[in-house]
């Protein structure tokens, strides 16, 4: 009976692990893809590049390979980052990446008589953005999102590659140790699943708060 | 010349898209107060000379002047250089737009979409913001709509808000790009109602971009009937329609009256 504690908590553990790592690998993302997205719908070239430079170097390689890079890499030119922190920066930027796509698209969605209607009233350009195309634009990015933080979700166990004992990783332990390969399988088939069911929750009550106004009817208002 | 001050003035002002010209060297001039209407037939440019005065096209000839300022331009050494942003910003005050589509903010409520721009861009407060709308939109017969939000609204009260929206900023200049043109004709009159009470009012400028031209004539000082990017001919409502001299303008108002158009 004891040892059934020491397995269900190594599952706890490995739970909390990915817990961690998912949740502020979402916030990381969340401004990787709000700054890269963002400076990508500005007219200015110069403003442009880096972002554009970063978001397709983080999509045009793997998750994978860019987590050896910063764990292995990167000491080699002096940057040490614990598992930790090379993890959610990794898992961050990558999935940031796919999300400053959703964020340059979303607002580039906004009608532009919107724009308009607020020029006319003489807001000045970030007042615009703030209370009148960033408001919309939320709106049709939030499904999307919720999709990649839940594919954000996906990547954690890779993480285990640079040494961090996550779900994926402690199940696979307890598999060995117990021998007893289906309830280890079973167990982060359903762990998975209860986390991105509460990602789905949760994105879905933020998408009802966010579009007040804008489910009874066309955009073009 | 009369002594009042103009509101607007275009002097030898040219648009071009690419080759394409919108208007050719137009020049116009309306004394504060003056109602306006622009008539002419699509692509005639009538919608462009608002949409210029909005800052919301530029110009590549001639100058723009606002109540003795020029718009796109701004005063440097004895000449003129482009308008910075600033300088846009601090002429936009004078002038308040209403659109064909309205361009309501969907995810703000009726009462919201009055009251939020005067407390975002004049600093007003929001107790006095809040009076205001809602002064505005009982005089636009909207008092009880303040909690509804646009996409529950028919085009004509849509429209209604917008008017109340561009008036809570008190332009001194407004300008009405085709405001019923998107409406349902059964629509129409509620909105025409509302906008000849404001010209009734008789202080704020009005430049209208219409189709109707029986309300054009009733409510406007006076008539531009621009055709291929200039003005072909200009007067008092009655000369325009019962008297026009030029033969573009014939043309027009007969292709008009066959449409089934009333211009009485």
């Amino acid at each position: 009976m004891s040892q059934f504690s020491d397995y269900a908590w190594m599952i706890l553990d490995g739970t909390w692990v990915t817990v961690k790592i998912t949740v502020v690998a979402s916030v990381v993302a969340v401004i990787v893809a709000l700054l890269t997205g963002v400076a990508r719908t500005s007219k200015f070239f110069w403003i442009r590049l880096g972002p554009t430079l970063f978001v397709e170097l983080f999509r045009g390689t793997s998750c994978y390979v860019q987590l050896f890079w910063a764990f292995f890499a990167l000491p080699f030119i002096g940057i040490s980052l614990t598992p930790f922190v090379a993890s959610v920066l990794v898992l961050g930027a990558n999935v940031g990446s796919y999300g400053s796509e959703v964020v340059r698209g979303a607002i580039a969605g906004v009608p532009r008589g919107q724009t308009e209607a607020s020029v006319a009233l003489n807001f000045t350009k970030l007042q615009r953005f703030r209370h009148v195309v960033f408001p919309q634009a939320l709106v049709a990015m939030l499904p999307p999102a919720g999709n990649l933080f839940i594919d954000l979700l996906k990547l954690t166990p890779l993480t285990s590659l640079i040494t961090m004992s996550d779900l994926t990783y402690n199940a696979m332990a307890v598999r060995q140790q117990t021998g007893s390969t289906f309830i280890a399988l079973a167990t982060i088939l359903v762990g998975y699943f209860l986390m991105s069911s509460a990602i789905a929750w949760a994105i879905g009550r933020i998408e009802r708060r966010a579009s007040r106004g804008l489910e009874t009817g066309p955009r073009a208002a | 010349m009369s002594d009042r001050q103009l509101a607007v003035e275009f002097r030898g002002v040219s648009k071009l898209y690419g080759a394409l010209a919108v208007l050719k060297e137009l020049s116009l001039s309306v004394p504060q107060g003056e109602k306006i209407a622009l008539i002419g037939p699509s692509g005639s440019g009538k919608t462009t000379v608002l949409r210029i005065l909005m800052t919301l096209e530029t110009i590549q000839a001639g100058t723009v002047w606002v109540k003795g300022e020029p718009l796109w331009h701004m005063p440097k050494g004895d000449g003129l250089a482009p308008a910075s942003e600033p300088h846009l910003h601090a002429m936009r005050r004078h002038i308040g737009m209403v659109f064909q589509h309205f361009n309501l903010f969907p995810h703000m409520t009726v009462q919201e979409n009055v009251a939020r721009p005067p407390q975002i861009v004049l600093g007003v407060t929001r107790g006095e913001a809040e009076q205001r709308a809602q002064d505005l939109l009982r005089l636009v017969g909207l008092a009880q709509k303040g909690a509804s939000y646009p996409a529950q609204l028919s085009g004509g009260q849509k429209q209604r808000v917008a008017i109340a929206r561009a008036l809570a900023m008190q332009p001194a200049i407004m300008l009405f790009d085709e405001p019923t043109s998107a409406l349902d004709p059964e629509l129409v009159e509620e909105v025409l109602a509302v906008l000849r009470d404001i010209a009734i009012e008789g202080k704020t400028t009005m430049l209208l971009v219409t189709h109707e031209m029986s309300f054009a004539r009733e409510i406007s000082d006076r008539i531009l009937f621009l055709d291929g990017g200039a003005i072909v001919e200009e007067g008092p409502p009655d000369q325009i329609f019962s008297d026009p001299k030029e033969e573009r303008t014939r043309l027009f108002l007969k292709k008009i009256i066959a449409a089934g158009h009333r211009i009485d």
